[in-house]
């Protein structure tokens, strides 16, 4: 696996379900009562947040506290953006603190392979989420969560048919999601108005559809993507109601979803707008679920990126934890 | 009176030349040996034309002086071949008045390296509301006759339509920065398949071609004179075509990294490629280096637009926009025009020294190597190769997006108003 983890291009398929298959022995550490390995004790991540984002960050500190690293929250409250202190010399005051890793959110597309580049410091460099280019831990989280539900005995997602409803052109999670689901054999279709897809989307792996109805009753997966209030000022829809309408998961929707499909968010939700309250509840809905397992895939993000101890000594440790108590 | 001989070389054409500057001018082209005890210079391998001439240059002085100066601009263009450089208005304060062009002006003619042209602001302080006080900037000293709100497209199109009129009492022109401001907020990068994948905001290319269009319609219709700066997308060398045909009196340039840079740079997210308008399509490359040949487009023009380093050793979007230009334009452009066989020599002394000097009426500049004539003279040694060192620019600034590229022909002699100013490769201080 490389050093940095910027892309879901950064990983080939064989990367990918390593990752998957390590979230999945680490999620039973979450349910063991001490819920807590010894294999990062003595490495230090920082959480390096430009962007306010208490749940991405709650969930990176809970996986590197589960590995007993030792967890560094910074919130660079000015970056070179607003003209605060530059990207560079905030890497390279983490450096001088000796950061093993480093999780950067920011608001610039391209911050963390900025950071990754420069060799401004040596550490490796995990990707939260870049602007409106990708956010690859919540795509591993969304591929894991899949794969337990509908593919529990696969290591892929050959044959599942995944809608992403919403602001494809500004989501950073959809752009991960569409590389990840794709190389793990998923079958995507992409759900917006045109104004809200990118340039060129003819050409990504992934069918095209402009309304809702037309996949839902078809869907494996309905993924809902969160819509920004703003965005209607920026003229990409005429309004709330008309948005919630044709693309919405409403009840009517919910009704003709498979008996099996899932409901999934990335949050935070907007209920009443991208997604109703009763579809958010619902049996089908994992959007909770989806968050627990986020844990489980950062800590295998972490343990693999930093290279922690063999997962079977890890498996042995537990055990012999497990016995001494 | 002082005299140097310059033997051995050709000139654009091919045809062998022994030239023999006398004080200022050109005083023989004849193939004469110079005899003993003259002051020789051999150029054996080398070709010998006018000196360049660049419309479009950011000089950054007054305001940014940590960026670049006249002076240390005015060394960069010497290295790179040029004889005349036309200063862009965007400086701190704006060239927007009498004052400002004509400290810009004397700036330049105090660096005795080569001619300094400043461009006026069209707007007051490039803001696209009122009018600058064109007339008072044409006939100060600084004698302006080409005006740009440069990195600001003038808009409005009741305001362009007045400037392209005021500017008819002298002859002048308007150099449009065209860029459609409503379709390219925060735009970061060319709009395609890689800035969508980047998560980059894109200038979509009809940003710029519906502002040309637009100028090229008006320009017809109060008869005035457009220069379209930097074009970078095929639509707009189609529009330029039209125009020409229909006899409208437009003319165009192209940067040299618009002639070989695409937009597949910025997947590295180093903002050396991020520059305004963005590196567009290799499709764009090809149809403007077409463009370039066919007379389409009629000049290069640099942009060069130094920056700090911190500019630049940040975030995309935080970067500035621009890149080094002046050094390296010649050998770009050989490369990617004549070593490709898309033009001759005599194409290339045309659109980087006749064509340029002619629309903005540098009388100086860009004329045949005859007897009587400016000395404004440029040797060059296209056999020869040299790889891109940003460290050693003569620019204050470093970023080039050719840093350590190979590229052909190397600028060795230049010399302006009839003085040596650079002597195989190297400046020569002025006195």
């Amino acid at each position: 696996m490389k050093r940095h983890l910027l892309s879901i291009n950064d990983l080939t398929y064989d990367d990918a379900v390593l990752i998957l298959d390590t979230a999945a022995e680490l999620a039973k550490i979450s349910d063991a009562p001490v819920k807590k390995l010894p294999t990062l004790r003595g490495r230090t991540v920082v959480n390096l947040f430009f962007e306010d984002s208490t749940r991405t960050r709650i969930s990176f500190e809970a996986a590197a506290k589960r590995l007993s690293a030792d967890v560094i929250n910074f919130s660079a409250k000015g970056s070179s953006l607003s003209k605060g202190e530059s990207l560079k010399d905030t890497a390279l005051t983490l450096q001088a603190m000796g950061a093993d890793a480093v999780i950067i959110r920011h608001s610039a597309s391209g911050a963390p392979a900025r950071l990754a580049d420069q060799q401004w410091m040596t550490g490796s460099v995990i990707n939260a989420g870049d602007g409106t280019h990708e956010h690859p831990t919540q795509a591993l989280l969304d591929a894991f969560t899949i794969r337990k539900h509908l593919r529990p005995e696969n290591k892929d997602l050959t044959g599942v048919k995944v809608a992403i409803v919403g602001d494809i052109l500004h989501s950073r999670v959809a752009r991960s999601n569409v590389l990840l689901l794709t190389k793990l054999g998923a079958e995507i279709t992409l759900v917006a108005p045109p104004t809200l897809l990118p340039v060129g989307v003819e050409n990504w792996p992934a069918k095209v559809a402009f309304g809702l109805d037309a996949v839902v009753a078809d869907s494996d997966v309905v993924m809902m993507l969160r819509i920004q209030r703003e965005r209607m000022a920026e003229l990409f829809f005429p309004s709330e109601r008309e948005y919630s309408r044709q693309f919405g998961l409403n009840s009517d929707r919910l009704k003709k979803l498979k008996p099996t499909a899932l409901v999934m968010h990335p949050g935070p939700m907007n209920r009443g707008l991208e997604i109703s309250a009763d579809s958010a509840d619902s049996l089908q809905s994992v959007i909770v679920e989806q968050v627990t397992n986020g844990v489980s895939v950062r800590m295998a993000v972490l343990y693999l990126l930093l290279g922690g101890a063999p997962l079977a000594a890890v498996a042995n440790i537990e055990s012999n934890e497990k016995v001494g108590m | 009176m002082s005299e140097i001989s310059l033997v051995g070389g050709r000139n654009a054409a091919g045809a062998k030349i022994n030239l023999t500057i006398t004080d200022q001018k050109i005083s023989d082209i004849s193939n004469k040996v110079p005899g003993p005890g003259a002051n020789v210079i051999d150029i054996s391998g080398s070709i010998v034309i006018p000196g360049l001439v660049d419309l479009h240059t950011h000089l950054r002085e007054p305001g940014k002086e940590d960026a670049e100066t006249v002076a240390s601009g005015a060394r960069a263009a010497v290295a790179g071949g040029f004889t005349a450089i036309s200063a862009m208005p965007n400086t701190d304060p704006v060239a927007d008045t009498a004052g400002v062009v004509e400290q810009v002006f004397s700036l330049g003619k105090a660096t005795g390296l080569c001619d300094v042209f400043p461009i006026g602001a069209v707007t007051q302080g490039q803001a696209g509301k009122q009018l600058a006080e064109i007339l008072a900037m044409h006939e100060s000293a600084a004698k302006v006759r080409m005006f740009s709100d440069d990195g600001h497209c003038v808009f409005d199109p009741l305001v362009m339509r007045r400037a392209l009129e005021y500017v008819k009492m002298f002859n002048g022109v308007i150099a449009q920065h065209a860029q459609e401001p409503r379709l390219t907020i925060d735009a970061q990068m060319n709009e395609g398949e890689i800035s969508a994948r980047l998560g980059l905001k894109g200038w979509p290319a009809v940003a710029e071609e519906a502002i040309i269009a637009r100028d090229i319609l008006l320009t017809d219709h109060v008869q005035s004179r457009l220069h379209v700066c930097h074009v970078t997308t095929a639509g707009g060398v189609e529009l330029i075509r039209w125009a020409k045909v229909r006899g409208i009196n437009v003319t165009a340039e192209v940067t040299p990294h618009h002639l070989l840079l695409t937009d597949e740079l910025a997947q590295s997210y180093d903002p050396v490629y991020k520059v305004n308008p963005p590196l567009r399509t290799a499709r764009d490359v090809e149809a403007l280096r077409e463009g370039l040949a066919d007379g389409t487009i009629d000049i290069v023009a640099t942009d060069h637009a130094p920056h700090p380093t911190e500019s630049k050793e940040c975030e995309w979007p935080a970067a500035s926009f621009g890149m080094l230009g002046l050094e390296t334009a010649l050998s770009i452009v050989v490369q990617t025009m004549i070593s490709s066989k898309l033009m001759s020599w005599s194409d290339l002394v045309d659109r980087f020294s006749i064509a340029p000097a002619k629309i903005a009426g540098y009388t100086d500049h860009g004329n045949p190597l005859a007897i009587g004539n400016p000395a404004n003279i440029t040797v060059f040694n296209p056999n020869k190769s040299w790889t891109v060192n940003k460290d050693l620019a003569m620019s204050k600034s470093r970023n080039t997006p050719f840093h350590g590229m190979e590229l052909p022909g190397v600028v060795t002699d230049v010399f302006y108003n009839g003085k040596q100013v650079l002597r195989d490769t190297k400046i020569v201080s002025v006195s």
